[in-house]
């Protein structure tokens, strides 16, 4: 897209501020230079093993998401801003769920519609009156940012079930200090490096309540199969605690259990990052070999904090996404500081017949797909493929929403002939327990084609450091 | 620690010792098939012992019919359907190593790591005879590299107890191996007929456990079939005698009953065993049978394998 706003040269002209003295390296740097430098990088990463398995096909090696050594730089001022807009929105949409699954006051005050809420499959009824500690659902969150202009950031989506990609922001930076160290000491660039840290500090603070103990946290992984199977050991690693999988843990009497050497040991505060479907067979998908029969019901009984959890997906909902600044008013008081993109939520009427028409400029997704896949990009679209999806679109109005084509901003990557602006997007991490906490930085996804504006790794998509300046 | 890291890290430390071991059995057996022969004087037959110390016989003879130096070497060292292959442990050194990341140190992970992604891409059919030496020394430094990144940054836990009992049963059982595949050359007897095939018989035997050399500067004489007997099972110095594995395997089991404070089953066995391995003599070997001895012992190590798997829950 022709005329994006350019992290580093705006909409041309002068090199904006935060990029003064980046690019003034990038500048005589040569081209062989930066390539021997990324294929450096690549090396590292497969050395690190920051690789994912692809499901049940061991032979094929294990892949990388490619990582572009030019990094993405934000100001000291357009991070305060975006933190606080990011603070704003993790406590609200905590207070949302705590509403919804007890009183539903949001709904009574008629501020959203009831079968949205009730009807929604991301909405766990189990969970009902439960009371998880501090009434927190989401304690982990990545919060999707966009930008079109010098002050124009959105929300694209608030992931508060799973989120994942942290890992890659630590490794990102860890990977850039150790090839380009002399870009730091000419640039301030804020750490992130605690991240563990306050992870840790969060899952601590969230143990069950009358425990009189250190709280045990363990960290649940669905295997090495997995694709965030680096990212849940390295976490686990960084936090010292222990990486277990389904087989490794029971309910035993009224506790959950991992199975040690030692025997079996108490855990307290499990960060589960496998889905809800898969916790717990008893309660959600009977078929699962990867959850803990029983754990559901001793959450409950309180015995354990699962972190995020169960039913914390009914925030990132895409049908929800549209009624979050509602959401936001309702339980804040105040208007979002961060916005929302605009979105046409299929299931009203008006809202249908404008996306059916225009089709072609917008781009809709499914409410409850994830990765990039099934949604149509209209302004890259074929003909042919906007009619068959004209149909899907049809025959179940209510499972899609479509927003416009942002003009998503550019940041300059290194690609095959040389440097060249390839559109991002921005994901900063917020933990949720006894306060709210953030680390400056994020996971800087870049779409490597040309043009294109899907940012997913599935779907040809990078990373690259995130840097925060300091003032 | 979980009861399956402990599991995983007992079988990594075994897989990374074994691939050392196959290197090495493989350089001798190359080694012999290099040595001048008469016409009729099969060395196919030393290939079928290298197959026995390994361990890989009966794999080896389902798939093929008779031993020779191409398919011997292949099958050992690239053929993933045999368990015990190069391939085959540097893949599952690999493969455990990624699924308990968080009990290793960077260092620790980096050399599995590299192993792996290194012998992954050799082309079997690109390594030639002059270029098998290179390669079987390759594979002997990475575990090298290993090992020592191991002892010099992992803590003295139980992730190094694991370890470092994985690493010495699996040494014990190769030693114990080699020695019982050509103990008929080993018998006091031999000595006075002692041709000059036993004599590289026996240099074979000691260079299988890299103790050519050590051995005269130990015993100051030529090869006495006896003498290496006893240098392979009881000397305290000898790093691949089953007394020395012994010792550590005693340490690290020791290490683990004060750490969990609970001594079992796998205690008394491996006390048992090095209690022998103290105060026994080769005499008394020779006396009750060479071959005897070896066999016993192959199994009672192996049975403490099970026990230790038992007393920290290995499989939940």
């Amino acid at each position: 897209m022709s005329g994006a706003f350019d992290e580093m040269n705006g909409l041309g002209g002068e090199i904006r501020p935060p990029y003064r003295a980046f690019a003034e390296w990038l500048g005589v740097q040569k081209l062989d230079d930066l390539k021997r430098k990324a294929s450096e990088a690549e090396t590292l990463f497969r050395r690190t093993g920051i690789t994912f398995a692809v499901y049940g096909d061991e032979s094929a090696g294990e892949r990388l998401i490619p990582f572009d050594i030019i990094p993405r730089i934000i100001s000291a001022a357009e991070w305060k801003r975006l933190s606080i807009g990011i603070e704003q929105r993790v406590r609200a949409l905590n207070a949302f769920m705590y509403d919804i699954y007890h009183r539903q006051e949001i709904i009574k005050a008629g501020r959203i519609p009831e079968e949205l809420v009730i009807k929604n499959s991301a909405f766990v009824p189990e969970m009902i009156g439960a009371e998880p500690p501090r009434g927190i659902y989401s304690h982990v969150l990545g919060i999707d940012i966009v930008r079109t202009g010098e002050d124009e950031f959105y929300v694209l989506e608030d992931n508060t079930r799973t989120p994942s990609g942290v890992s890659y922001m630590l490794e990102n930076r860890e990977t850039m200090m150790h090839m380009f160290p002399d870009l730091f000491a000419k640039n301030r660039v804020a750490s992130v490096e605690n991240y563990p840290e306050f992870l840790l500090k969060t899952l601590e603070s969230v143990a069950p309540r009358d425990l009189n103990k250190e709280p045990t946290i363990a960290l649940l992984t669905p295997g090495p199969y997995n694709s965030a199977y680096f990212e849940h050991s390295f976490l686990a690693d960084q936090m010292g605690v222990e990486l277990v999988e389904g087989q490794d843990v029971i309910v035993l009497d009224g506790q959950l259990m991992m199975k040690t050497t030692l025997g079996p040991k108490q855990i307290d505060v499990l960060y589960r990052r496998i889905d809800d479907d898969f916790l717990d067979p008893l309660v959600f998908r009977p078929d699962s070999i990867l959850g803990i029969p029983g754990i559901f019901e001793l959450y409950r009984a309180g015995r354990v904090t699962i972190v995020n959890a169960p039913g914390a997906g009914i925030a990132d909902d895409k049908a929800i996404y549209s009624y979050i600044p509602e959401i936001i008013k309702f339980y804040t008081g105040r208007a979002p500081i961060l916005q929302n993109v605009p979105t046409y939520n299929c299931r009203k009427a008006d809202d249908y017949k404008y996306v059916l028409e225009n089709l072609e400029k917008l781009v809709v997704k499914e409410v409850h797909g994830s990765g990039g896949y099934g949604m149509l990009v209209g302004p890259t679209a074929s003909k042919a493929e906007i009619e068959a999806f004209r149909a899907k679109l049809k025959s179940q109005p209510e499972n899609y929403i479509a927003q416009p084509t942002l003009a998503l901003s550019t940041c300059p990557t290194l690609a095959e002939a040389g440097v060249a602006p390839r559109h991002l997007d921005l994901r900063p991490f917020a933990l949720f327990g006894d306060q709210v906490r953030l680390v400056p930085g994020g996971l800087t996804r870049v779409a490597l084609k040309e043009g294109s504006l899907v940012v997913n790794s599935s779907q040809g998509g990078g990373t690259k450091d995130t840097w925060v300046l300091k003032d | 620690m979980l009861g399956r890291t402990a599991n995983d890290l007992y079988w990594l430390a075994r897989y990374v010792e074994r691939a050392e071991s196959m290197a090495r059995l493989i350089e001798v057996g190359y080694r012999i098939a290099l040595l001048p022969r008469d016409e009729d004087e099969g060395y196919n037959e030393e290939w079928r012992s290298t197959l026995a110390s390994a361990g890989c016989a009966e794999g080896y003879l389902a798939k093929y019919e008779t031993p020779n130096a191409r398919d011997v070497i292949n099958y050992l060292l690239f053929d993933s359907s045999n368990p015990s292959s190069v391939q085959s442990c540097l893949a599952a050194a690999r493969r455990n190593g990624r699924a308990q990341r968080t009990a290793l140190t960077r260092d620790m992970w980096v050399a599995l790591n590299d192993s792996w992604m290194e012998f992954s891409k050799i082309k079997p059919a690109d390594v030639t005879a002059n270029q098998l030496p290179d390669l079987l020394d390759w594979i002997r430094s990475r575990s090298a590299l290993f090992r020592g990144a191991m002892l010099n940054t992992i803590l003295r836990a139980d992730t190094y107890y694991f370890i470092q009992i994985g690493t010495f049963l699996e040494r014990a059982d190769n030693t114990a191996r080699i020695l019982d595949v050509k103990y008929f050359v080993l018998l006091p007897e031999i000595e006075m007929v002692g041709s000059s095939v036993d004599n590289v018989q026996w240099g074979a035997i000691l260079r299988s456990v890299s103790a050519h050399r050590s051995y005269r500067w130990v015993y100051k004489q030529n090869y006495r079939p006896w003498r290496i007997a006893e240098y392979l099972i009881f000397n305290r110095a000898m790093p691949r005698s089953l007394r020395a594995c012994y010792d550590l395997i005693n340490t690290s089991l020791d290490g683990l009953a004060q750490l969990c404070g609970a001594r079992h089953q796998c205690h008394d066995t491996s006390d048992e065993i090095r209690r022998f391995l103290c105060e026994g003599d080769i005499n008394a070997v020779f006396q009750s049978g060479l071959h005897e001895f070896l066999v016993d012992f192959i199994a009672k190590n192996n049975r403490l394998g099970h026990q230790v798997a038992e007393a920290y829950h290995f499989n939940g």
